[in-house]
Formats: C-alpha cells, structure tokens, sequence
C-alpha cells in the first residue's frame, strides 16, 4: 500500500515542470520533499490534485493500486483519500468555515447517506481546540481575511477533518511564527499513523525539526535526484543545494 | 392589456371618499405604454408586459394553509398575511402599543392626516409610473405601520403577502413611518400559493424621520413565470439610516425600481440586492440614490448571479443635488455569469451638480473563479455542489450586512433553500 509516482511528466502551457519524477510512499510513512524555488515542487502537489492549469503527458500516479490520474475531476481523487494542503489556500467569499468542511464531510459519504449534524460540530470543535483556533472561526468565509498562520492552520483542520489516506503538505511552514508552527507540527504529527501517508514539500530544514522524516528527497529540475535520511536535510541546510545540483550534472 | 381593470371592483367601498382609484385608473388608462425607446425601459423586454391574460384574484381558496405556511422567524413582534389581497391573518404578541400596525384601508379612514402625508407620496420616476397609478387604482389592503418618535421595537414585524390561483393579480403595498430616533425592522415577504403564473403588482414605501433606524427586508418568492412590478421610494431624513435588502427569488419577469432620497444632514440609505436568475427569466432594476442634503451616504450593492439564458438589467444613477455637499456615495452591481447564454446588462450613472464629494459607480462581469472551484473540489465537493457553494457564498457575504444575527440566519436558510431548489417553481 502506496502512493507510488512512476516517470511523472507535466507541463503548464509550452513548458515542461515535471520531467520523470519518481517517489513512493509507503502507507504508515512520513516523506519530504525539499528543493530550491522552481524545481518543481508544489507543480507536484497541484497535479496530483488535478489543478485544471497543469497537464500530464507522462507517468502514473497509483494510490493504493488505484490510477489516481484516471480521475479527471479534483474532487474524485480527494474522495480517492488525497488530500493536498495548500501553499496558498484560495479565498471563497461568503462560504463560512463550517460550511465548507461540512460539504467536504458529506461529499466523503455515500449519496443517500445524511451527515449528523450535532456529531459533525462536536468533532469540528475537538479539532479546533486542538489547533487553537478560536470557535468563531466556524462562521469566517473560508480564508477571507486570515492571516498567513492562519490559513495553514485552517488547511490542518481540514486535513484532521478528512482524515485521508495520504496528505501532501505543500509549504505548510511558510508563512508561520515558531509558536504557530509548533501547534501545526503537532496538529500533522497527531494525524501520524500506520494507515496514513504523508509527503511534506518545504524548503526549509526547520520544518523537518517538527515533523520528522523516515525519508527525505531532493528535488531538482521536476526530478527527484538524491534520496536520504533526515541527516540530508541538515546536509542540505548547511551546505545548500549547489553540491546536489553539481552532483546531479556529473552523473548525468 | 386593460381586461382587469374592466372587471369588477372599481369602488370597492374600502376606502374613504377622498380616496380617487377611479382617477387612478384614469391616470393609468392615460398613460403611455413603455417602449423600448423610452430611456427607462432601455434593454427592456416590453413583450411581456402584457396584462390582458391577468384577471382578479378568487378569494383564497385555504385560508388556514397559508397561515400554517406564514412562519417565518422564530421570534416577532407582530405579523400580518395577506391572501390574494385580503388581510386574512394579525397577531402582535411583542409589539408596543404606541406602534399603529394596521391593514392600509384602516389607516386610511382612522388615520387620515397620516395616510394622506405619506401614501404614495413620491412621484415614480423611474419608468413605472404608469403601473403605479394601476396599484393606486387596484390596491384594496395592504400593511400600515406607523412606529411613532422614540419608540424600539425589539423584534422583527413580519408581513406575507401570498398569490393563489392561475393568472390571479395582488397589489400588495407595505407603508412604514418612522418617528425620530425609532427603530424596527420589517421583513416583507411575497409567496407564491401554488407556483402558479400571477401578476403582482407591489408598492412599498419608506419614511424615516430624523435619527431613525429601519431595517427593511423584502423577499419575493413568486413563481418562475410570474410578472411583477416592486416599486419602492425611501425617504431619508437628518442622521437616520435605513438598511434595505431586497431578495428576487422568483418573477419571470421582474420590474424593481428602487429610489432613496436622502433629505436630511448626515442621512444614510443602503440598497441591497440579491438575484439568482436563471431560465430565461428576466430582472430588470432601475435605480435612483438622489442626494438633496449635505454628509449623506447612500451605498447601493446589487448580486446578479445569472444562469441559463437569463437576462438582467440593472440602470441606476447617483444624482448629488447643488446643496448636497460632503456626499458619500457608492453604486456597485457584480454580475456572476453561469451560463454563455446569459445576459446581464449594466448601465450604472452618476450625475453630480456639486463638487465637494465622493463617489463611485461601476458594474463588474465574471465567472466562477475556477481557483475557488479547484480549492473546494480539491476537498471532495462535486463541482456541481462547489459551484452551488460558490453562488450561495456569493450573495451570503451580502446576507452580512445585516447585523441582527436571528434574522441574517434565516435570510442565510432561505438563500440555502432557494439555491437547491434552483428555478424550479416551488409549492
């Protein structure tokens, strides 16, 4: 049981960003991707969510055997059990906090299936509480407004809510005061779990203090180049990624 | 187009003497029919301003259903039904005995001085006034509220006027006077008995004395392919404000003119508009914000959101008179387009004859952003349930706006509703 992505190539317009990617998650694990601006890692996190901007020419994506990309519309792979939190979460004016993650809650339920309501709400309040986001936030158009930790908090509380099969966490340390990333850090590390998979996109180490690694990569031109321990991401921090790059032309 | 107006009932014996529907009828029958050269009925479908397929309305057929069916808020101060024109339900179980809430031929014969100060009181000058002096001629009852100086009233007065019976005509008039530093909030709402095909034909009028404070709710529910008029004159004067939020849910063809004049220092009148359309219905909403005073404000926001091949036409003017300096004032109309086939027309205008003010008029056309639509997708939400978040979220944020959070939760509850039921004729 996987998140397995084989020669992934994608393109927004003319212009090729991925070109061949390969990485597998295993179910249980916690993977992170790290790389300069441009190399092509948050293209990765919004083709695998199926941002009508970018197109595949190339690859697979199998999500515990299921060809993920097989599904054209976003909303059928994050039924799938994908879920990506955003670097930069959208603005939906007017649709409040509480609406939004409930339409989420029951577009996960079978058709003729109603959401409890009471159930909903007290489960929604845990997890705000968890994250240290006040209640009123429940009737906040979603994003309208917050601040940057707020937002990333905000993506947290609708990753705990939907509770996916793999999350893919696109920056989510941007943007983030230490204290806010501390209540972040142990809003994902909670969610950690033997049935659960995570890749983790930053390109800062500091992130990684927080949720800590059993794999790191890196990512240079839309490939995956030189995979480690969490002790590369230190490499990485100290010396930059000049070596990785220098490296990769050698080989090459 | 008159067969209506040959029908019986001409004089129906509720109204005083001094009274004139027949001259009304008159001024009607005179008047010039609208055509699609007149400024006013510019883009205008003037087809179907046929009347001659409308005829009086029965008497209502289930009194007790449609007083079951008037339930709005949970908490009120007093209400009033109408029936196909007939006052068929009153209770007051909150309001303050100062307040005159009466049926309008009441006011009219107990209340004269008052009735005759403020009925009708502004010229329609906005286009319709031809099917202006048809209510006057028609109208046979109809909500009086008088809230006199200094007095609150805490809880919402509910009206419902309900149409029954195919090709059935109401007149429904609603005429609220505010005393100084009073305060009320009205909600007005036009049903349909049936999803039948009718003709409305409504007035409401606003009047605010100084440092008063209204909160006036309209939302019409007709059914899909019913003609109506709303025509609607607010008078503002020194420090009031009034809050007006007028919801078209229903009309196929819809006629709403909208005029605020801002008659006293420091007066503040809002108009908002909500418009989901779609099949070919069409909302046609002309405007006027007439400012007469100094450091007035007057801020004008209408939603379209338009599907199928639905038409809308928004006209409004911000007009500043030579003495109204220091004016404040906003005219806005956004139009969320669903659809190729939809029409949306925009003519905002300003005409300023003074140089000390701030204003700012436009009308903005867009789709659904796609970047909101991916972001709630991306959670699981079918595009189909997105798109409907979308537009709900898009006349919600204007639902908050209102401050009394009662009555914006049920405003929000009734947006939901009409969201989901879509054009569908409702029951």
């Amino acid at each position: 049981m996987s998140l397995h992505i084989e020669n992934l190539h994608a393109n927004i317009g003319d212009r090729e960003i991925l070109r061949g990617l390969n990485l597998e998650i295993p179910k249980g694990e916690v993977h992170a991707i790290m790389g300069k601006n441009g190399s092509g890692k948050s293209t990765l996190a919004k083709v695998m969510a199926g941002h009508p901007d970018y197109e595949v020419t190339k690859g697979t994506v199998t999500l515990d055997g299921l060809a993920l990309l097989d599904l054209e519309e976003p909303d059928e792979r994050a039924r799938a059990g994908l879920f990506v939190a955003f670097q930069y979460p959208m603005e939906v004016p007017g649709v409040s906090i509480a609406n939004f993650i409930r339409a989420a809650r029951q577009a996960a339920l079978p058709e003729d299936a109603e959401l409890d309501a009471v159930e909903y709400y007290q489960d929604l309040y845990v997890k705000m509480d968890a994250l240290k986001i006040p209640r009123n936030f429940t009737s906040r158009a979603v994003n309208e407004g917050f601040s940057g930790g707020e937002k990333k908090r905000c993506e947290i509380l609708q990753l705990a809510m939907l509770a996916p099969k793999y999350a893919v966490l696109d920056e989510t340390d941007s943007g983030l005061d230490i204290d806010a990333l501390k209540i972040v850090s142990d809003g994902v590390n909670a969610l950690r779990s033997p049935d659960r998979g995570f890749l983790v996109i930053t390109h800062y180490q500091r992130l990684l203090d927080y949720i800590v690694p059993d794999v790191v990569h890196v990512m240079v031109n839309g490939q995956i180049v030189l995979s480690g321990d969490k002790e590369l991401a230190l490499k990485l921090e100290a010396e930059g990624y000049d070596w990785v790059e220098k490296e990769t032309l050698a080989t090459a | 187009m008159s067969t209506i107006l040959m029908e019986k009932d001409l004089e129906t014996g509720v109204w005083p003497e001094w009274f004139d529907q027949s001259g009304a009828i008159q001024e009607y029958e005179s008047a010039p029919r609208p055509t699609r050269k007149d400024e006013a009925w510019r883009f205008a479908n003037i087809s179907a301003l046929d009347l001659s397929q409308f005829q009086a309305a029965p008497a209502p057929s289930n009194e007790g259903r449609l007083i079951t069916a008037s339930s709005g808020l949970e908490k009120f101060s007093a209400k009033m039904v109408f029936a196909n024109n007939t006052l068929i339900h009153e209770e007051a179980p909150q309001l303050p005995n100062e307040v005159l809430f009466l049926p309008l031929e009441v006011a009219a014969r107990e209340h004269a001085a008052l009735f005759r100060k403020y009925f009708m009181a502004q010229p329609v000058e906005l286009g319709s006034h031809k099917f202006a002096a048809l209510h006057k001629g028609k109208v046979t009852s109809g909500a009086f509220l008088h809230v006199p100086a200094n007095t609150e009233v805490a809880l919402p007065v509910e009206i419902f006027h309900w149409v029954e019976g195919a090709h059935s005509s109401v007149f429904p008039h609603t005429l609220i006077i505010c005393g100084e530093n009073s305060r009320v909030t009205v909600v007005d709402r036009f049903q349909s008995a049936d999803g039948l095909k009718a003709f409305a034909c409504g007035v409401n009028d606003l009047h605010l004395a100084p440092g008063a404070r209204l909160t006036y709710v309209a939302v019409q529910d007709w059914s899909r392919d019913s003609l109506a008029f709303h025509l609607n004159s607010t008078i503002v004067d020194a420090q009031a404000t009034s809050t007006a939020l007028t919801a078209n849910f229903g009309g196929g063809f819809l006629r709403g003119e909208s005029l605020s004049r801002l008659v006293g220092e420091g007066s503040r009148s809002e108009m908002y508009s909500i418009n989901p359309v779609e099949g070919t219905r069409e909302i046609d909403q002309r405007t006027l914000q007439d400012h007469l005073a100094p450091n007035a404000t007057s801020d004008l926001l209408y939603l379209n959101a338009l599907d199928d091949a639905s038409r809308t036409i928004f006209s409004g003017l911000i007009k500043v008179q030579p003495g109204a300096h220091g004016t404040d004032a906003y005219q806005k109309v956004r139009n969320l387009i669903l659809s190729d086939e939809a029409d949306p027309n925009s003519m905002p205008g300003l005409e300023i004859l003074n140089d000390e003010v701030r204003c700012s008029h436009g009308a903005t056309n867009g789709p659904i952003s796609n970047e909101e639509l991916f972001y709630l997708q991306a959670r699981g939400i079918p595009r189909e349930t997105g798109c409907r978040l979308i537009v709900n979220g898009f006349f919600n944020a204007l639902l908050q706006k209102i401050a009394d959070p009662a009555l914006r939760d049920y405003l929000e509850g009734l947006l939901a509703k009409r969201l989901v039921l879509g054009g569908t004729p409702q029951k």
